[in-house]
């Protein structure tokens, strides 16, 4: 037992350093979220002035996008790691040592959840400096940053389960705009209440992603808001378990030894 | 015996479900600090049987000890102390040299204030002392090779499972891999079971060799004991005109009996014949030869008396049907 936690931390520095030196798999999730996000401020801020929309500035409202935007891209990064580590045949050398199991998946998924505080403190930061204020304050930011590792952790751990179970980066890198599809149709531009098409309604008010999105933006645009937490941390911790009881299966049957 | 460093082997089987039995009722043993050298062509069932004995396939049935642990009851002790190099030396192209050896130290449980020095040893004992710090993506394919073969000495086993280590390499790296395994045995006394397709490794480095076809073994013993065991040497002749080819073999089966060859027209030599009985008789009929070679059995011949086909042309083979059944 001594021995595992040095196991995970040899893992997540694999992860980091692959990652810091992929510039390609970490440029993209902090610039490509933030681009869309001015682009839809520019474009829609006169949603604000729609009755019943939280704030004036359409930044603050969808400051919130880029968290899972990001997060996204951490089940891609993740995933395709894993799913070329089954493919070089690199999982057989890590099998052949004495890492346990678990400590491959938690080693692999510090890497995403340290990648994704680090995208959670750049949106912020961009945020801050275009002169978002966060309602919940300094405490509201703290929790946000914790729920960026939540929501990477579970997204990553996602990623995980696709990899383990196909064994393949190109099919992951294909199933990344379905996960995409969920980000579009959910409340990401629009406040739920105020969508006016009836079935993009339901199936936003029926999409998770909708009430992450909307956890995050609680804590920038209303300040504490305790159903809009409770909501976005009941369903990415449960996200988050699914995932990982997935993974950790698909790992047990990908990482054969006797 | 065994269960100082040894390997034990008795009926094991490996079946794939919708394939043919890749390994099927062998029995080996390797004495402790032997090199055992597992001779076939490609799909034989060599690398199924690297891959039950460390562990990463559990066998359809019989059994096999490592280091006197059950390789399916008792996988983690059997693990601690075996290295591995298989046969894609799986890197990754983005850490460098001294990350892998980092890594692979700390899964390990090396301990930490071994880790540095050791891999500064290992990169030096391997040639990548000016390498370790370049990504791997960089690195030949002999210099990968040689970065697999440090990673598998990290714990320090007593037994070391090299999978076809030499397949690709430049003769260079070739010669400085066996030198470094012959090392490892002669000075620390590992046991190494090494798989490969080449004749020549198997003769200079192995112990004893086990010749694998078609999963089963179908000879065992040193090689000067497998190639005494064919006792007669084989002549080859090259025609200066390929029309004269059947003429030739004519003329040479009444010296012996005729060889699979496709070079060259070949008979393995009655007993009590020498070179010089064949050259007067080549001169008496007037053949036109270019070139007349007589050569000692080799492990080939072994191969060729025990299968019916040469170990190149098994591997050709064995190609093919890959290719047909992708096909």
């Amino acid at each position: 037992m001594t021995t595992t936690w040095p196991q995970v931390g040899a893992i997540a520095r694999r992860s980091l350093l692959r990652t810091a030196r992929q510039p390609a798999s970490f440029i993209p999730p902090l610039i490509f979220p933030v681009a869309l996000m001015a682009v839809n401020a520019a474009g829609l801020q006169s949603s604000t002035e729609l009755a019943g929309f939280p704030t004036e500035s359409f930044l603050a409202f969808a400051l919130a996008v880029p968290f899972i935007q990001g997060a996204l891209f951490s089940t891609m990064n993740a995933g395709t790691d894993l799913a070329r580590d089954v493919q070089t045949g690199f999982i057989n050398r890590l099998a052949l040592t004495a890492l346990r199991d678990w400590a491959l998946l938690s080693g692999q998924l510090s890497g995403a959840v340290a990648l994704g505080i680090v995208q959670a403190l750049f949106y912020l930061a961009v945020g801050l400096a275009s002169g978002v204020e966060i309602a919940s304050g300094p405490l509201g930011v703290l929790v946000l940053l914790v729920y960026a590792a939540f929501v990477s952790l579970s997204f990553g751990a996602l990623g995980a389960w696709l990899a383990f179970r196909t064994g393949s980066g190109e099919t992951i890198q294909a199933l990344f705009p379905v996960l995409f599809v969920f980000l579009f149709i959910s409340s990401m531009n629009t406040p739920r209440e105020l969508i006016g098409v009836d079935w993009f309604r339901i199936a936003a008010t029926l999409n998770p992603v909708s009430y992450m999105i909307e956890c995050v933006r609680s804590l920038i645009v209303t300040g504490w808001d305790a159903q809009a937490l409770l909501l976005g941390f009941g369903f990415v911790i449960v996200l988050g378990i699914v995932s990982l009881v997935l993974a950790s299966q698909a790992l047990r049957t990908r990482m054969t030894r006797t | 015996m065994a269960r100082e460093n040894g390997i034990v082997v008795q009926d094991l089987v490996r079946e794939y479900k919708k394939g043919p039995r890749a390994v099927d009722g062998i029995d080996l043993t390797v004495a402790a600090g032997e090199i055992y050298g597992f001779l076939g062509p490609n799909g034989a069932g060599k690398s199924t049987t690297v891959h039950v004995l460390t562990t990463l396939l559990p066998p359809t049935s019989g059994s096999a000890q490592v280091g006197g642990y059950d390789v399916v009851k008792e996988g983690p002790k059997v693990r601690s102390l075996i290295g591995v190099a298989l046969q894609e030396a799986a890197l990754d192209p983005l850490l460098t040299g001294r990350d892998h050896l980092r890594l692979q130290a700390t899964l390990q449980a090396v301990s930490k204030d071994r880790r540095r020095a050791q891999a500064d040893e290992l990169l030096e004992r391997v040639g990548l002392s000016d390498a370790g710090d370049r990504k791997v993506s960089g690195y030949s394919g002999g210099m990968k090779r040689r970065l697999d073969l440090a990673l598998a000495l990290v714990h320090l086993p007593r037994i070391l499972f090299l999978d076809e280590p030499t397949t690709g390499l430049d003769p260079q790296s070739r010669t400085a891999l066996w030198e470094e395994v012959a090392r490892l045995r002669r000075e620390e006394g590992v046991t190494v079971f090494l798989t490969t397709q080449y004749l020549e490794e198997a003769d200079v480095l192995a112990d004893r060799v086990g010749i694998i076809d078609q999963g089963k073994i179908v000879a065992e013993g040193t090689p000067a004991a497998l190639k005494a065991e064919i006792g007669r040497p084989s002549l080859h002749a090259i025609p200066r005109d390929e029309k004269d080819r059947p003429g030739i073999a004519a003329f040479l089966a009444r010296f012996g009996e005729p060889l699979a060859t496709t070079r060259d027209v070949a008979v393995r030599l009655r007993a009590g014949l020498g070179l010089t009985d064949i050259v007067r008789a080549v001169d008496a009929d007037g053949l036109d030869i270019v070139d007349l070679e007589l050569r000692a059995p080799s492990l080939d011949d072994v191969f060729l008396a025990k299968t019916g086909r040469t170990l190149e042309g098994a591997t050709e083979e064995a190609e093919t049907g890959q290719q047909e059944r992708r096909g």
